[in-house]
């Protein structure tokens, strides 16, 4: 799940609470008891994340479904 | 359902067990193999696959009397496939030299094989190779013993000396004008040799006192081969007598080779043996529908067939196997194997404990209607394995949490306050019937639930209560037996408080379910009660009225009375009857049954088209899922009811599903509309998240429905970031972004305010959790 960053689209999100744009952070992901680290957009302060939809229905599907039949 | 339970289903299918005329072959000659090399013209493929099973191929291919021919399943449309004569032109046109033949290591023990007919050469070849010193006695001065009797025409000379030289230049040492009985006895043998084969033919009298039969002929195990005296195995001609067959004798020395084998090494004589010679095949091949042929002629019957003629004459081979269950199944096919492959996968999945479960879509894929033990021989009923193997991956802690999640959450929604309702008559105190219409008719056709109702109010004394709720289907087809379990207390209980009435049913589904889960509940379908208490006043039926296929649910596959009453409605109603190839007790699943549509949409997809083209008249279903399904392909489809209470107008059997967010929408909906009309009571408007106003285009409706996300999941999103100022904002577009995780899916929506509510650009999910996400 390394190189994400390239996929996402360089909008300009900010975070509402915190009103300061978001940047490129590790941010750890957990399904069925398997950790992952990926690069995302995160608030710098409050660390409210990210996830593009590409990643969703795509990359993350895969690894779902591979650790589901685990 | 244990392994070895598995293990005896996986006998039941009979795809891949070899056919009768291999089977009667007593060398099991892979005939379908050799047949299909010849039919595409690569008779060296075709010699090779003859040597692998023949030992001395220009001999046998020769002479033999092809028992497999009798038993070619051919016959029962045309004449037999002429399997010998195309082994005869196999051998005379492929030139393609013998492989190598490699030879095991020496071992410290001799074999005496007396006789060199052609049952003492094979187990002298046998033996040889396995590594044994083999001394072979023959009585003239040349091999092949009685097959010098057979004319040159047929047998030419060379043939027999080149393929019975193969055996010296194995190392086999000949001793020719050695008689046993005569010039040489079998107790010298017994005394130089570690063991004795006698094959000594067909024409010898001498019993080498060795125990006989009545007829006097040398007792011979039919097994092993072994005779009363230790460590003496015999066959051939010497057994079979005047019964003689080349094929059977090869044979006879190939399966004593393997008992002397056995006995030097000192290991059973006996264990697995039961295929050996000629047997009945188990594999199953219909024949019906296939055109029959005679055989092809060879225009020259002395030389035999042309390249031209033997490649038609295989072409004959109808290749036999049974596949009676994939040819009706799609589900079946789409995997692309067959019930005996797919048990072997499925015991494997369940007993791996590390590494991928690829078995596990195949497993959940199923909609288990049972057609397959309909269709198969045997019947074997692949549902029942796959829906035992979800109890087994549930129970296991194996099963994979997305297939069957959005079904679960649904059957919680109908199980919960916004659907679940359980009301006797208005004025009555008890109830004598209940009419329970289910989840999903519910949900695509709210406003038949309301008349029908009131319908069965009218005609039946003694008090109809209603009951909303799901019957607990998907947890039973999701392998959630105490989720089940839970459902089913609930309805056993509410039938308690309600005195015990008889339950109506609309849905297919649900009458499967109480009939095979809640036999203390008497059930009957709510098309037995309208064939018996009459149709209501609105549906007059007219003559000529139009013609309908019907699409029996399979859920009620084994209910010919739910199948007849069905029938005689339509009749009522004016409607012509078409019967599709599938239906009845062999009817299929529309996609939704087993809960397939979750696990697998690509598949639905082809069950659907599969059955919508079976015939270009409308169709009609008698259960909500099963009309959706059809109609969500473009098939005209009405529901029962559409005729009941629709009239037949012909715009209701184009009707789209309603979507899942829709058919929550539906069911809350109903059950206000039956508390306030019915019941007179006060309905509370929706609040908190459910007020909130959605503006959703319908090509995202579609992605939405498709991605299995309900309006209710975009409403928690955009409530949840409303109150906690957890979302993102993008000043470009002027949209916000926020995402909720109710319980185990991450919803993302992407909206701006409009109006009074919000514009929804946006929806997905995923089931991986961020870690560390701020409060719900």
């Amino acid at each position: 799940m390394s190189g994400q960053m390239n996929k996402i689209e360089k909008q300009s999100w900010q975070c509402c609470k915190c009103k300061i744009p978001m940047s490129p952070g590790n941010v750890k992901i957990t399904y069925l008891g398997n950790d992952f680290t990926i690069e995302l957009l995160k608030c710098p302060q409050c660390g409210l994340t990210l996830v593009p939809e590409d990643l969703a229905v795509r990359k993350m599907l895969e690894v779902e479904q591979s650790l589901e039949d685990k | 359902m244990d392994h070895k339970q598995l293990r005896e289903l996986e006998e039941k299918c009979t795809q891949g067990l070899p056919p009768a005329c291999t089977t009667t072959c007593p060398v099991h000659v892979d005939v379908k193999s050799f047949l299909a090399e010849m039919k595409a013209g690569r008779f060296d493929g075709a010699m090779k696959i003859l040597r692998k099973a023949l030992l001395f191929p220009g001999i046998i291919s020769r002479i033999c009397d092809h028992p497999c021919q009798a038993a070619c399943k051919r016959r029962e449309a045309g004449d037999a496939v002429s399997i010998a004569a195309l082994e005869k032109t196999c051998v005379r046109m492929s030139s393609i030299p013998p492989e190598r033949i490699s030879i095991l290591t020496k071992k410290d023990k001799r074999v005496a094989v007396a006789g060199g007919g052609l049952s003492g050469l094979t187990a002298a070849f046998d033996l040889a190779t396995k590594g044994y010193s083999v001394v072979l006695f023959e009585s003239k001065d040349r091999l092949g013993g009685s097959i010098w009797d057979i004319p040159e025409e047929i047998l030419p000379r060379d043939v027999i000396l080149e393929e019975t030289a193969v055996v010296a230049n194995l190392g086999v040492e000949i001793r020719f004008n050695a008689t046993v009985g005569e010039n040489l006895s079998l107790t010298d043998l017994c005394r130089d040799f570690d063991a004795v084969y006698l094959g000594a033919g067909r024409y010898s009298q001498d019993t080498f006192n060795l125990q006989t039969s009545r007829e006097g002929r040398i007792l011979i195990d039919p097994v092993t081969f072994s005779t009363s005296q230790e460590g003496v195995f015999a066959g051939g001609g010497l057994r079979t007598g005047r019964e003689y067959s080349p094929v059977l004798s090869h044979s006879d020395g190939k399966r004593a080779a393997k008992s002397i084998d056995r006995y030097l090494q000192k290991v059973s004589l006996y264990a697995s043996r039961e295929d050996e010679g000629p047997y009945q095949s188990r594999l199953f091949t219909s024949t019906k529908g296939v055109e029959p042929l005679s055989a092809v002629v060879p225009a020259d019957p002395v030389q035999g067939y042309t390249r031209e003629e033997a490649i038609q004459e295989a072409g004959r081979c109808l290749q036999c196997e049974c596949l009676e269950c994939v040819k009706a199944c799609e589900y079946l096919a789409h995997f692309k194997g067959y019930p005996r492959k797919y048990l072997r996968d499925i015991n494997h999945n369940l007993k791996m404990v590390m590494g991928a479960h690829t078995a596990n879509k195949m497993i959940n894929s199923c909609s288990l209607c049972g057609l397959c033990e309909e269709i198969c021989p045997n019947n074997l009923n692949m549902g029942e394995v796959c829906k035992n193997s979800r109890e087994i991956m549930v129970k296991k802690g194996k099963m994979p949490p997305s297939p069957h999640d959005f079904p679960l959450r649904d059957m919680q929604f109908s199980n919960g306050e916004m659907f679940a309702l359980a009301r006797p008559e208005p004025g009555q105190e008890s109830s004598k019937h209940l009419f329970f219409p289910g989840c999903q008719l519910s949900a695509s056709s709210p406003e038949y639930i309301v008349k029908t109702y009131s319908d069965l109010r009218k005609k039946l004394t003694g008090g109809v209560g209603l009951m909303l709720r799901c019957c607990g289907a998907p947890a039973d087809w999701a392998g959630r037996k105490e989720h089940f379990l839970e459902a089913r207390q609930e309805i056993v209980r509410l039938w308690n408080e309600m005195g015990k009435p008889c339950f109506i049913l609309a849905c297919s589904s649900c009458y499967q379910v109480f009939q095979n889960h809640l036999p203390e509940i008497e059930i009957v379908s709510l098309w037995e009660v309208m064939d018996r208490l009459g149709l209501p006043d609105v549906s007059t039926g007219k003559a000529g009225a139009g013609k309908v296929a019907v699409h029996d649910a399979c859920t009620t596959r084994q209910e010919k009375h739910v199948h007849d009453s069905v029938r005689r409605i339509l009749g009522r109603l004016g409607y012509e009857v078409e019967e599709l190839e599938y239906s009845r007790e062999k009817t299929e699943c529309c996609g939704y049954g087993g809960l397939m549509s979750f696990a697998n949409p690509e598949l639905v997809r082809k069950v659907i088209d599969r059955r919508i083209k079976e015939s270009e008249t409308d169709y009609v279903a008698y259960c909500a899922m099963c009309r959706d399904k059809f109609a969500s392909r473009g098939k005209r489809t009405f529901h029962l009811l559409d005729l009941i209470y629709g009239g037949g107008n012909s715009h209701l059997a184009e009707k789209k599903d309603p979507g899942y967010s829709q058919r929550h929408e539906n069911r809350a909906r109903l059950k206000d509309k039956l508390l306030k009309e019915i019941w007179g009571e006060k309905v509370e408007k929706a609040q908190g998240f459910a007020a909130i106003k959605l503006d959703i285009d319908d090509e995202l409706k579609a992605v939405m429905e498709e991605r299995l996300i309900l309006v209710e999941d975009v409403q928690r999103v955009i409530d949840y970031a409303e109150r906690t100022g957890n979302k993102l904002y993008n000043k470009d577009t002027g949209h916000f972004m926020a995402y909720h995780r109710p319980v185990s899916v991450t919803y993302w929506v992407e909206y701006s305010p409009r109006g009074d509510g919000f514009a929804i650009h946006n929806a997905y999910s995923h089931r991986m959790q961020i870690v560390g996400e701020v409060e719900k």
